[in-house]
């Protein structure tokens, strides 16, 4: 699979977003504490406008009446009809095996690197002192 | 401007997609001020001093807090400001010419037709839609209003009904799913009278003035439960038409439910008729009860049903009857039903037509 | 028909307060006389509507199935019951009166023990409780399982407030405590309107009105997750229709994978949790005129045990002998009247 320079990785700080647009799909590159991911921006569901959903932390419950909160910011809420997607593995919070958005792996590597490997970098100038970020399409 | 099956057809020609009737569309005001123009100063310091003097705890927003800001899709806030479904042309964009939406129409939430005081709900409805039309049916006649009453005081509301009649800005008269008594009793028929008079359809969308408990065993803990309560509404409200004889004293009313599903149709109607044959000497109809529900009921798809197995959906439809159903897509709240990937089932090209069009344009006047 | 079935919705009928008399302490049944209360028949069953006994189950001179030769007449013999589990409806958990409703619960369960259960080894009994008290309520459960004859605790579907509030847990824990289903039986204490817009016109309204009054203590069970808290307990719908749960189910679960942050502890789609935990009875049967969709509907419940036989006597819910729905088919006819009662109902397979 071709891999793509999609963003500098200072452009994508922890906690945020981007939005790409690779090969004609539109991807979200989320950065979850130094780690990367990429969602395809369509919810399985009704093809909501998925990485245009708000990032919530996972809840749980071991009994009714209790709410065990964790990994904040690592659920994506679609924008359209609420449903959760684990933005590490794409899978649904409610049906992981069955319901889950489309995942991209993703790569970060250095300028000198990407350009001795002869990515693709349509759309992102790459210089040797920075750091990119790479994505499987 | 008129709209007419020719017109929708040629907008089928020019981008070979079906000009679609959306039959829910969700209008917001930019202000909380933006009634002041249509209202009498009387009515303009009245909301000023005590807003819109509802049946419920809060002030200013309903019941139960939703799982979403406004109740909107989140990708519905107009990038220049304002509420989702203020800004017609961030509406426009998004929804009808993304979905190609030949007719729209809105279907005001806004607590107008407050069953506290009357009269002030007869000055916010006439105000109200004389807002719809202005701010949206003028700059965009794709967007049809609803003529809103206040439904607690049948004369008034049966005047508002007159004085609205015939503009084609106005394609029919909006009812909630929960009044302050079930739709069929006799206090509300002034309004049925006036509307199959006019020929414009009943918009019956769920929600309403009423605020007693949602459930007959009172009042649930979670907003899931409330959400899902307002389907039951639905089923009461058409229990009520039915038996209660609005369609056989009425027989050319249409009543259209919206945004209360629809898979408990065939359920409600097999239940009426069962009973009905024991009790008929209690409700006196000429017809069993499911067949008023196919002769002067509809139904709108959002929020669409999703079976487990999507085929038993084609069924529903079936039982329901494919020419009682027409679409809506509830934009821009959050459990908005896109017409290209509502239902999980391939519809035949005569199927969709139906559903996406030419029902709504049998039950509608568009002028 | 298959002879011997097990019944799972039978209604014996309570005279007259007159007959409870004897199964009251002195206290209540003094109060009572001086107080001019002779009935609490509920407004859910008027003695003479059509619903409320079917025309050929109406004695001279007598309420529709108040004695026990009636309900062995017209209802054990004729259909070849084998059990029946007679629920009782009487106005008692109408009463706002906490401990007037206890004590009424307590003396309508005796009058149970010695006029039915003692004298018709083929009957068997739910625990009626005060729900008005909830604690009241665990107390009459505490009082009366150990007779295995009683193999449920019965409650109305509309109450003070929905099913499901922890409000009522102590009933569902004691419940499970003691391998009883909770039967949850149409009708209402009419602490609300029968419907959330307000008062009908019609009783038949009223009726119709049952179903999404179901709907809504379904939604609240699960919702509230007592389920999740009492995994093994069984609640049965009785009287509540049932051709309006698949409709039910996909929409509940289609909610819940948009809502489920709200009831973190339903963590299984309410359709599973519909299929492992709930019950309904078969009449009325809400069918529909056509055989081939009654199929269909039967697929699209997505389960084959959820079913339980029921005569729903003396309701008129049927004519004749077709107490069965029209278009059962013969396999699946046998598991409603027979398996699926025996695996809900733990105490009918125990020796009394």
């Amino acid at each position: 699979m071709p891999r793509h320079v999609v963003a500098t990785t200072t452009e994508i700080p922890a906690g945020t977003r981007k939005l790409v647009t690779v090969r004609g799909r539109r991807i979200g590159i989320f950065n979850l504490n130094g780690e990367y991911f990429g969602l395809f921006d369509r919810c399985p569901h009704q093809g909501g406008s998925l990485c245009l959903g708000l990032t919530t932390g996972l809840v749980e419950a071991p009994e009714p009446g209790t709410y065990e909160y964790s990994r904040r910011g690592e659920i994506l809420r679609c924008p359209w009809h609420g449903w959760e997607f684990d933005i590490r593995t794409g899978q649904s919070v409610t049906d992981p095996e069955s319901i889950r958005a489309r995942s991209y792996q993703v790569e970060v590597a250095g300028g000198t690197e990407v350009i001795e490997r002869k990515l693709v970098a349509e759309t992102v100038p790459v210089m040797v002192e920075e750091n990119y970020i790479i994505v499987d399409v | 401007m008129s709209v007419t099956t020719d017109r929708l057809d040629r907008a089928n020609d020019a981008d070979q997609r079906l000009g679609i009737i959306d039959t829910d569309i969700h209008p917001y005001m930019k202000t909380p001020r933006d009634l002041d123009p249509y209202l009498s100063a009387r009515w303009r310091q009245y909301l000023s001093e005590y807003d819109k003097f509802v049946c419920g705890p809060y002030a200013a927003r309903g019941t139960y807090p939703r799982f979403s800001p406004n109740t909107c899709r989140r990708d519905s806030w107009p990038p220049d400001g304002g509420l989702p479904g203020s800004d017609v042309d961030f509406m426009r964009e998004q929804h009808l010419d993304a979905s190609n939406i030949a007719v729209g129409v809105l279907e005001p939430l806004l607590n107008a037709n407050i069953a506290r005081n009357h009269d002030a709900a007869a000055a916010f409805c006439t105000a109200m839609n004389e807002w719809q039309k202005q701010v949206f049916y003028v700059p965009e006649p794709r967007l049809r209003a609803s003529i809103l009453v206040p439904q607690d005081d049948p004369e008034a509301a049966v005047k508002e009904i007159q004085s609205r009649a015939g503009d084609p800005a106005f394609v029919q008269i909006q009812l909630g799913s929960k009044t302050s008594e079930p739709l069929g009793r006799k206090r509300y028929w002034p309004i049925f009278a006036a509307a199959q008079e006019a020929n414009l359809s009943i918009g019956l969308h769920i929600g309403g003035t009423q605020s007693s408990a949602p459930s007959a065993g009172g009042w649930p803990q979670f907003y899931m439960e409330d959400h899902h309560m307002l389907v039951h509404s639905m089923q009461n409200q058409a229990a009520s038409l039915v038996l209660e004889g609005v369609f056989e004293r009425f027989p050319d009313l249409k009543v259209v439910m919206i945004e209360g599903g629809f898979a408990w149709w065939p359920n409600l109607a097999w239940r009426l008729d069962n009973h009905w044959k024991k009790m008929r000497d209690e409700v006196p109809l000429k017809r069993p009860p499911s067949e008023y529900m196919r002769s002067n009921l509809w139904i709108a798809t959002q929020p669409v049903e999703e079976p487990e197995n999507p085929e038993d959906l084609r069924q529903v439809f079936e039982w329901i009857g494919w020419d009682r159903i027409v679409y809506s897509s509830d934009y821009p709240h959050w459990d908005y039903d896109d017409p290209r990937t509502a239902w999980r089932i391939k519809l035949s090209d005569e199927e969709e037509r139906m559903l996406l069009r030419d029902n709504a344009l049998a039950v509608y006047n568009f002028g | 028909m298959l002879g011997g079935a097990i019944d799972c919705d039978l209604h014996p009928s309570v005279p007259n307060l007159r007959a409870l008399h004897p199964y009251m302490t002195d206290h209540w049944r003094d109060i009572i006389v001086q107080r001019g209360l002779s009935e609490l028949e509920s407004i859910a069953y008027p003695a003479n509507s059509p619903l409320t006994a079917r025309p050929d189950w109406r004695p001279e001179g007598r309420k529709p199935a108040s004695t026990l030769d009636l309900v062995r007449t017209q209802a054990l013999d004729p259909f070849r019951i084998g059990t029946a589990i007679c629920n009782c409806l009487y106005g008692v958990q109408l009463l706002f009166s906490e401990d007037m409703g206890a004590g009424m619960a307590r003396a309508l369960n005796d009058w149970m023990v010695a006029e039915w259960l003692d004298k018709e080894p083929r009957l068997r009994a739910s625990i009626v409780v005060p729900v008005q008290n909830p604690e009241l309520a665990v107390d009459e459960i505490e009082r009366l399982a150990g007779d295995t004859r009683f193999v449920q605790v019965l409650m109305l579907v509309m109450g003070d407030m929905p099913l499901g509030k922890r409000l009522y847990w102590p009933i569902y824990a004691a419940a499970e405590r003691h391998n009883l289903p909770i039967g949850i039986h149409a009708g209402s204490s009419y602490r609300h309107p029968v419907t959330p817009l307000g008062w009908p016109t019609y009783y038949t309204e009223d009726y119709a009105a049952q179903a999404p009054a179901f709907q809504q203590a379904l939604s609240s069970l699960i919702c509230e997750g007592v389920f999740s808290k009492y995994p093994s307990l069984k609640v049965v719908l009785l009287e509540s229709g049932f051709t309006w749960l698949p409709a039910h189910m996909w929409r509940l679960t289609k909610f819940w994978r948009g809502l489920r942050m709200e009831v973190p502890w339903v963590d299984r789609a309410p359709a599973d949790i519909m299929r492992s935990n709930v019950r309904l009875t078969t009449q009325p049967c809400d069918a529909p005129p056509d055989r081939a969709i009654f199929q269909r509907l039967l697929d699209h419940m997505g389960s084959d045990e959820l079913l339980l036989f029921s005569s729903d006597y003396p309701h008129w819910q049927f004519d004749g002998d077709e107490i069965l729905p029209d278009g059962l088919p013969d396999g699946l006819a046998k598991k409603i009247m027979f398996d699926n009662p025996r695996a809900t109902y733990a105490r009918l397979t125990e020796t009394v």
